[in-house]
């Protein structure tokens, strides 16, 4: 057998053209892209929400507030004295300040009007201060605590934030665990997407895989063809989906921090959050190749 | 001799239908050449079907290369698959692969590297006269073409045994005959050779070559190949 010119030689062989060039996987790398778009919204939000929840209880778990509704001015004013003093000679009471006038009118002036002296009306004076206990002993504290500025003012009352704000950080800690949850129920949504694209893939090409059988090729080689393809086609998905779900996120960003909320601002992404949702695309990609592996391999076994 | 395929009572059927072959016990000589003859519908592609083990048989038993094949794992397939040659009737040619890619690939699928199958790729792209068709792809090759490309894969990898399936029937004779000399100098370097034909011009071609005639999935023994059973007790 005569060797051939080499002038007249085709182009080597090359790995990976024993399947026909471009996706073999249909719509699955967009479906892919939409997937991870969805997932890592839901994460983050589930992060800053957790981490909200987090802030917000830690906000709230030790703060308190003494009301003085007292109608007389003056009385009023000597009533804030004395309760200030209690509080400083409380143990475990700290970080107490008389919440100033100008700030009540603040908060008033949307329904009262700017014009408005809150000296002319009966509003309740505010005093707030940091209850520092164990959380067992934390109810007992504040009653003790609330029967004794009773006996300075009849109209006193000490309020936890805990008590209003509790539900509130809950909720928001619920909601964030929803999110969790959409991500599982997306990376679960994700591995179906890849089963059925590896069955196309396995359906479309199955004369070829046939020929590489007969011609001794084993499950292994096979299933290594197709899915490093698959994997290529999910990671072109995954990233497409990450960027676009990363700008999203900034644009959102940029949106909550102009709003003026504690409660919003709380809602944020800690800085490590930055590290996790980047494992999001690569996890993407890791149950494509799981599941593209295990469904090919079962299709393959039923062939001999 | 050694026997490279020995068949005992085998039978194929497919699904609940009557049996395609039936009660077949032959052997095969290891560096013989056969003949397999018979009438469209006899059962030759079923029987060598069962020889490249693309099937499992319903009931007997089938030795290739001394081991039991009903009964091999199917993990232990592909190392057999490797040993054996095929010409597919219909060509199976890879239709995205060019005529070169698809004579590469039973090399590509050994684990030959790019650099070390290029040679043997191109000698025998030159052998079956298809040098300056290399590049071209299976849908633009006539069905000549394609066969030769077909025989290239099938040969390529030097097998132990070749089944080759209607190998001359889309080919002139001029190309017939130097495909039956390329089996002939393949099947003195050792391979034994299993054609099925409906040529019947071939058969003289190929002297010392035995035929097995099949006849509605049964097989007879016009020129005494069959050795197993031993004649003394009748063939199948």
């Amino acid at each position: 057998m005569a060797r051939s010119p080499a002038s007249a030689a085709p182009k080597p062989y090359t790995s990976g053209s024993l399947l026909p060039q471009g996706r073999i996987t249909g719509p699955m790398p967009w479906v892919i892209a939409i997937m991870m778009f969805l997932t890592v919204l839901a994460m983050a939000a589930g992060i800053a929400l957790d981490h909200g929840a987090r802030t917000l209880s830690a906000d709230i778990s030790d703060r308190i507030t003494v009301q003085i509704a007292e109608a007389d001015a003056e009385v009023r004013g000597r009533a804030v004295s004395r309760v200030v003093t209690l509080l400083g000679a409380t143990e475990g009471i700290g970080n107490i300040a008389i919440v100033p006038e100008r700030e009540l009118s603040a908060q008033l002036a949307p329904w009262l009007g700017s014009d408005m002296k809150i000296s002319d009306i009966p509003v309740p004076a505010l005093i707030d201060a940091d209850l520092s206990a164990p959380q067992d002993q934390r109810d007992a504290r504040i009653a003790a605590l609330d029967k004794a500025v009773r006996e300075v003012n009849a109209q006193a009352r000490v309020e936890a934030h805990a008590t209003y704000l509790a539900p509130l950080a809950r909720l928001v800690g619920a909601i964030g665990l929803l999110s969790f949850g959409s991500v599982a129920l997306m990376a679960i949504a994700t591995g179906a997407v890849v089963v059925l694209a590896a069955r196309g893939a396995h359906a479309t090409h199955r004369g070829t895989i046939d020929i590489m059988h007969m011609l001794g090729a084993t499950d292994a080689q096979v299933v290594r063809l197709f899915q490093r393809r698959m994997m290529l086609d999910a990671a072109f998905g995954a990233a497409i989906g990450f960027v676009v779900a990363v700008l999203v996120i900034l644009l959102v960003g940029r949106s909550m921090a102009a709003v003026a909320s504690d409660l919003v601002q709380s809602v944020s992404l800690p800085g490590a959050a930055w590290v996790l949702l980047p494992l999001l695309p690569l996890a993407g990609v890791g149950v494509a190749w799981l599941s593209a592996r295990v469904t090919l391999q079962r299709a393959l076994q039923r062939s001999l | 001799m050694a026997r490279i395929v020995q068949f005992e009572n085998v039978g194929l059927r497919y699904g609940p239908g009557p049996e395609t072959l039936s009660d077949l016990s032959f052997s095969l000589d290891e560096g013989a050449f056969y003949f397999l003859t018979g009438a469209s519908g006899a059962g030759k592609t079923s029987l060598l079907k069962l020889l490249y083990l693309a099937q499992r048989p319903s009931r007997g038993a089938i030795r290739l290369f001394d081991a039991d094949v009903v009964t091999l794992p199917r993990e232990r397939l592909p190392g057999f698959r490797r040993r054996i040659g095929v010409v597919f009737q219909d060509f199976r040619l890879v239709p995205h692969l060019s005529a070169f890619d698809n004579i590469a690939l039973p090399l590509r699928i050994a684990g030959v590297s790019d650099n070390q199958l290029r040679t043997p790729v191109e000698e025998m792209l030159h052998w079956v006269g298809l040098t300056d068709r290399a590049k071209a792809f299976p849908a633009t090759l006539s069905g000549g073409e394609q066969q030769r490309v077909a025989i290239a894969r099938a040969v390529i990898g030097r097998p132990e045994l070749l089944v080759a399936d209607e190998p001359t029937g889309n080919v002139d004779q001029e190309m017939a005959t130097r495909l039956i000399t390329l089996f002939e100098a393949l099947n003195k370097l050792g391979t034994t050779i299993v054609v099925a034909t409906h040529d019947v011009d071939l058969l003289g071609k190929v002297g010392g070559a035995q035929m097995l005639r099949l006849e509605r999935g049964r097989l007879s023994d016009p020129t005494g190949a069959l050795r197993y059973p031993p004649r003394s007790s009748g063939a199948a």
